[in-house]
């Protein structure tokens, strides 16, 4: 039984003049530990797919199973979701913002506390926690906002081009440090990008998604040697380049 | 050593334009003060409508040794500080409660068009008749006269705030109120501090209306009272006293926003 299932989504948005399908018949599992990416045109259903899994909106029809049990967003907070932007509340200081998740739930005291300020560190933001977020960089609030995510200790990760609005520089940094944490606490993620490369250096599958309405078009295995390379490390390798041509005709061949 | 220079220059210059704009204010306040005295010496206006500063300061003093304008002023203050308080608190309860159940938000939309539209003032007789003629019909004077607004003001706040927060919320499982809590009502203060500043004006034309109505006491009533016996100098003295302490409640308001808002 695969860790996270995703059976039949259907999903349409309704609107008094329209009805807009973007996602017709996904059906995809996803193993523990595994990292896998999204990729496609704009307006393939991504976002909207991250979000039926996230549980901030129940799908037209389909079902999400989480370790064989429904998911329900309200109740638990065994997903984590990591946005575009940081979305760090500016009127919190960084270690307000990361204790966020656990003061929701009432455990922001004592020993939840003492690992959560770790995690800072962890990301790279020792000190920082007595600051206010606009005094940080883009780089290091992402970082930020991948501790806030970690700090509930999520069953599964959710990660809708966290890296997009990023320097490049920042961004390859930020790739590798947000592998090697997530290998790390073995955390299962599902990561949407339009980078290829991207897609290629984290990734253990890509699926390749077609738009209109969305529907995963093919799915691409990421050979172990790449796997297991970090991020920077992966887009040096010989296989990367060919892997990159592969996905890119296919990318190519969606636009007619 | 010449970018301290500079930043020297730059520094006095700063200083330099200050000064002389603390100085152009002081020649106004002097120059209003020394033609109204003037204007009213030599009859230019009518001194019996327009008084003169040193007549009413000399009212200012005698008023202040009899007590009788301690008294006024203090029941004036009392009301204006408690509508002003009562007017925004329940604004913006009422926003909140409109946040929570869009359908409430939907079905009242019309009636507070109609409610922000209506002058608040027109009630006044309605009010005293209903609460007595006292402390109560005033404050609720100076409190009806800014809720509404406030509602629809904070209410569109609240509206506004980032999507996006509310969805970091959701992922972590948090209920309504923690949404509100933690987002919704914190993205909101600088609105709700700057509906204050605007409360602050409206609370003192309510409590003076409301004065003016019952006529019983305070600096509304002594505005009143000295247009029907005709004792301008006292009309005067009030305004300036209003003008005294709307300024400082304003500025008691700013000192809030700089302790709230960091930014
Ligand atoms: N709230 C909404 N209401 C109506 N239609 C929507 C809504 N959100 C998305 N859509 C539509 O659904 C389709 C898929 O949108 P989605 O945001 O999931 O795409 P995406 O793959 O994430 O795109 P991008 O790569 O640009 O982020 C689009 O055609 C979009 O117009
Ligand atoms: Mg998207």
């Amino acid at each position: 039984m695969s860790f996270l299932r995703i059976q039949n989504i259907h999903h349409t948005y309704f609107s008094n003049q329209t009805a807009a399908t973007a996602l017709a018949d996904i059906s995809l599992d996803i193993e523990k530990g595994e990292f896998v990416s999204f990729l496609g045109p704009s307006g393939c259903g991504k976002t909207t797919l991250l979000s039926i899994i996230a549980g901030l909106f129940p799908p037209t029809s389909g079902k999400i199973l989480l370790e064989n049990k429904p998911l329900n967003a309200d109740s638990d907070t065994s997903i984590g979701y990591m946005l575009q932007q940081d979305y760090l509340f500016p009127w919190k200081t960084i270690e307000e913002n990361i204790l966020l998740g656990l003061k929701l739930i009432k455990k922001d005291e004592g020993l939840e506390r003492i690992k959560t300020l770790k995690l800072l560190t962890e990301v790279g933001l020792g000190g920082t926690g007595k600051m206010y977020p606009r005094e940080l960089s883009g780089g290091m609030r992402q970082r930020a906002a991948l501790a806030r995510t970690l700090a509930v200790d999520p069953k599964i990760l959710l990660l809708d081009e966290p890296f997009s609005a990023l320097d490049y520089q920042t961004k390859l940094k930020l790739e590798d440090l947000v592998f090697e944490t997530l290998k790390s606490f073995g955390k299962t993620a599902v990561l949407v990008t339009h980078d290829i490369g991207e897609a290629i250096a984290m990734s253990d599958r890509i699926y390749l998604f077609s738009p209109n309405p969305g529907r995963v078009h093919k799915t691409f295995e990421v050979s172990d040697e790449l796997r297991e390379l970090m991020p920077f490390d992966a887009r040096n390798h010989p296989q990367y380049p060919i892997l990159f041509q592969t996905i890119w005709k296919e990318l190519e061949s969606l636009e007619y | 050593m010449n970018i301290d220079q500079l930043h020297h220059q730059y520094k006095s210059s700063l200083k330099k334009e200050n000064r002389l704009i603390r100085l152009y204010q002081i020649l106004i306040f002097l120059v209003f003060f020394s033609s109204w005295e003037l204007f009213s010496r030599k009859e230019w206006i009518d001194p019996l409508i327009f008084s003169s500063p040193t007549k009413v300061w000399q009212l200012f003093m005698q008023k202040l040794s009899d007590g009788t304008l301690l008294s006024h002023s203090g029941v004036t203050l009392f009301e204006t500080v408690l509508g002003f308080i009562i007017g925004t608190l329940l604004g913006t309860v009422l926003a909140s409660l409109l946040w929570w159940s869009p359908r409430l938000s939907k079905t009242l939309d019309p009636y507070l068009v109609i409610l922000n539209a209506m002058p608040k003032v027109a009630l006044g007789p309605i009010i005293i008749v209903a609460f007595g003629p006292g402390f109560p019909s005033i404050i609720s004077m100076g409190a009806i006269i800014s809720i509404i607004i406030t509602t629809i003001v904070v209410y569109t706040a609240f509206r506004e705030v980032d999507p996006n927060y509310l969805k970091v919320l959701q992922t972590f499982g948090a209920t309504r109120t923690q949404k509100f809590r933690e987002a919704i009502l914190p993205a909101s203060f600088p609105t709700i501090i700057s509906t204050l500043k605007v409360n602050v004006g409206l609370s003192w034309v309510g409590v003076v209306v409301g004065e003016f109505l019952v006529s019983a006491k305070g600096l509304g009533y002594l505005i009143i009272y000295g247009f029907q016996v005709f004792n301008f100098t006292l009309v005067m003295l009030a305004l300036m006293i209003i003008a005294v302490f709307a300024t400082i409640m304003y500025q008691l308001v700013e000192l809030l926003e700089r302790k709230l808002i960091k930014d």
